[in-house]
């Protein structure tokens, strides 16, 4: 069963509104009524709140009727992942040692958000704390495909990308550790945006692992994914990981085409273990771009192969030292009646933590502890320099490198709940980048015979994105010829 | 299943102390299960020689050796100046237990 539908654009909202056709307020209760009818089937959102949104549409609504500028996300619908903060609001992360917490600040992203018009009607579900893919990990129960509802969305960011194949937000924010809003995009087949290290600010985020965590946009369309980044992108000196880079008009050169483009197709992302109608509607896609006047290059990346297990002992040790900071004494759960200090952060570990965010917390404790730190955590530093380089090389010749988001459409839930090296190997074209702290998007690129969707990422150099989103847009035409 | 059992039981037990986990018989057999089938797989990084690789901690480090963008425009540290901080009415609003000064927490001495 289908539940998907094609969102308005961000610019016909918000111009809608400006001309009096509609109102942010009437925009606001359709996405609101749409949540009503489709999320009981998805459970994309963990916490909707009907009032603030409306009170933060009729704040459009007045600046339309005094006829003054609109912001340049006026009144669009635009959720976000439970594991950014917004001031008052819930922030679980998926989580059930974060229940009932509320945040005492605004993540800087929700903030620019917001600052530019648009409208939140909630907060998305996830896996817990980011670590999954496929959202089967969320204490609050999973989410279902939009284009299968017997399927997972991926993972973590499920929510996000369910929302907005489904309907129910115009735009939401995600979060990619190792491929949190790619796979999921692919999965359902809207355009999900991984920027680069440091494009985008991450106070506020409840973090995972900090070397590689990011904020990125979900939307239906190209257009609209880069309109979201131009808004939350740039220098925040609230963290110290965010560049002082200028942040391009991302729409400026989205029409160029791709005429005279290098791109480059890395063989070892077609190998042993893609799916045969995932390689067949990747390789369609491919020669549309060539089609399209781009110079389309074989090229190598070596180190591929390593990716996955450099990323699984150094996003577990990140996470090892991130999780610690739940321990019942500030926010959030605590174990109750504990007799002393130690077994209260022992007791409220335990009830608050799932099976997967142990397993990492213990596996990142494990390769960073006393005779393993060598053989696990510094070799896997050393192997992420190498996949790095494979990418500077790459870079040197061509403009931006296309492969498949994930290896196969969105698989059946519970499948592969029980199995976490088959699972971790959903990530396996997507962790390269997060190492390498290269940009990238996936982009629907046809679908399955069973009508799952398939994307195609795009890979782009650091701070590439404008390249990236200019490729995304010409497949994307190209596709709807 | 691995030919070496990387992950003993004892590993997982004292693993699961520095966490501050309390894991159940049946959680410390599955995570024992778990984690050498995961280090099993991690294995295969002992194919490559790293011998003269640097480890590489942050993605700046690697834009800085490429030239890729100007080692000022990576990162900027904020001058070091005393700034107002989270109002502590709103940070003590999430605690478990605070006489709205302190965090409580259960005795930390035991004798």
């Amino acid at each position: 069963m289908k539940t998907t539908v094609a969102p308005a654009s961000i610019d016909s909202i918000r111009s809608a509104i400006a001309g009096r056709e509609t109102t942010a307020t009437a925009v606001a209760e359709g996405c609101l009524a749409r949540i009503a009818i489709e999320d009981p089937k998805i459970h994309a959102y963990l916490s909707v709140d009907r009032d603030y949104a409306l009170a933060q549409a009729a704040r459009i609504d007045d600046l339309a009727v005094k006829g003054e500028a609109l912001p340049p996300l006026a009144g669009v619908p635009i959720g976000i992942k439970d594991v950014l903060t917004l001031q008052g609001f819930p922030a679980t992360a998926g989580s059930k040692i974060l229940e009932g917490y509320r945040p005492p600040y605004t993540a800087t992203a929700v903030r620019r958000l917001a600052e530019a018009g648009a409208v939140f009607p909630g907060k998305l579900n996830c896996d817990e704390f980011a670590m999954g893919s496929s959202n089967e990990n969320s204490a609050y129960g999973p989410v279902h495909n939009p284009h299968d509802l017997d399927r997972v969305p991926g993972g973590s960011s499920g929510g996000s990308a369910a929302a907005v194949a489904a309907g129910m937000a115009v735009a939401t924010l995600g979060t990619d550790t190792g491929g949190s809003i790619r796979q999921p995009a692919s999965f359902c087949g809207v355009v999900g945006v991984l920027p680069t290290y440091g494009r985008v600010s991450r106070y506020g985020l409840i973090a995972f692992a900090s070397s590689l965590d990011r904020i990125g946009p979900f939307a239906a369309n190209v257009r609209d994914a880069a309109k979201v980044l131009g808004v939350i992108a740039g220098y925040d000196p609230m963290d110290a990981t965010s560049s002082p880079l200028p942040v391009p008009d991302y729409a400026a050169d989205l029409d160029k085409g791709v005429a005279g483009m290098k791109l480059g197709v890395p063989a070892e992302y077609f190998a042993e273990g893609l799916d045969p109608e995932v390689r067949t509607a990747i390789e369609a896609g491919i020669e549309k771009l060539r089609a399209a006047g781009a110079e389309i290059r074989p090229i190598s990346l070596p180190h591929t192969r390593y990716a996955i297990p450099t990323y699984y002992v150094i996003a577990t040790a990140e996470a090892s030292s991130n999780l610690a900071r739940f321990d019942g004494v500030r926010y959030g759960l605590r174990a109750p009646q504990s007799d002393t200090l130690a077994s209260m952060y022992r007791r409220t570990r335990d009830l608050g933590f799932g099976a997967e965010v142990k397993r990492r917390i213990l596996l990142g404790t494990y390769v960073l502890s006393h005779g393993y730190y060598d053989a696990y955590y510094r070799k896997a530093q050393q192997v992420r320099r190498l996949l790095a380089a494979d990418f500077l090389t790459a870079f040197r010749e061509v403009d931006a490198i296309l492969t498949p988001t994930a290896p196969t459409p969105a698989f059946r839930l519970g499948e592969k709940s029980d199995d976490p090296v088959a699972m971790y190997l959903a990530d396996i074209y997507t962790v390269t980048a997060s190492l390498a702290g290269i940009c990238g998007i996936s982009v629907p690129c046809g679908q399955s015979r069973e009508g799952l969707p398939i994307g195609m990422q795009i890979l782009g150099k650091h701070f590439g994105e404008a390249t990236v989103f200019r490729v995304g847009q010409a497949l994307e035409k190209a596709l709807a010829e | 299943m691995s030919d070496v059992e990387r992950v003993s039981p004892a590993d997982v037990h004292r693993v699961a102390e520095l966490s501050n986990l309390d894991l159940t018989p049946d959680e410390e057999t599955r995570m024992r299960r778990d984690l050498n089938a995961i280090l099993d797989y991690v294995a295969q990084l002992s194919e490559l020689n790293t011998a003269q690789v640097e480890p590489m901690a942050q993605v700046s480090e690697v834009l800085a050796v490429a030239g890729e963008v100007p080692t000022e425009k990576m990162s900027v540290l904020r001058e070091d100046v005393v700034r107002p901080c989270l109002d502590r009415e709103r940070v003590m609003a999430s605690a478990p237990e605070t006489d709205s000064v302190f965090f409580k927490v259960p005795k930390v001495i035991e004798r």
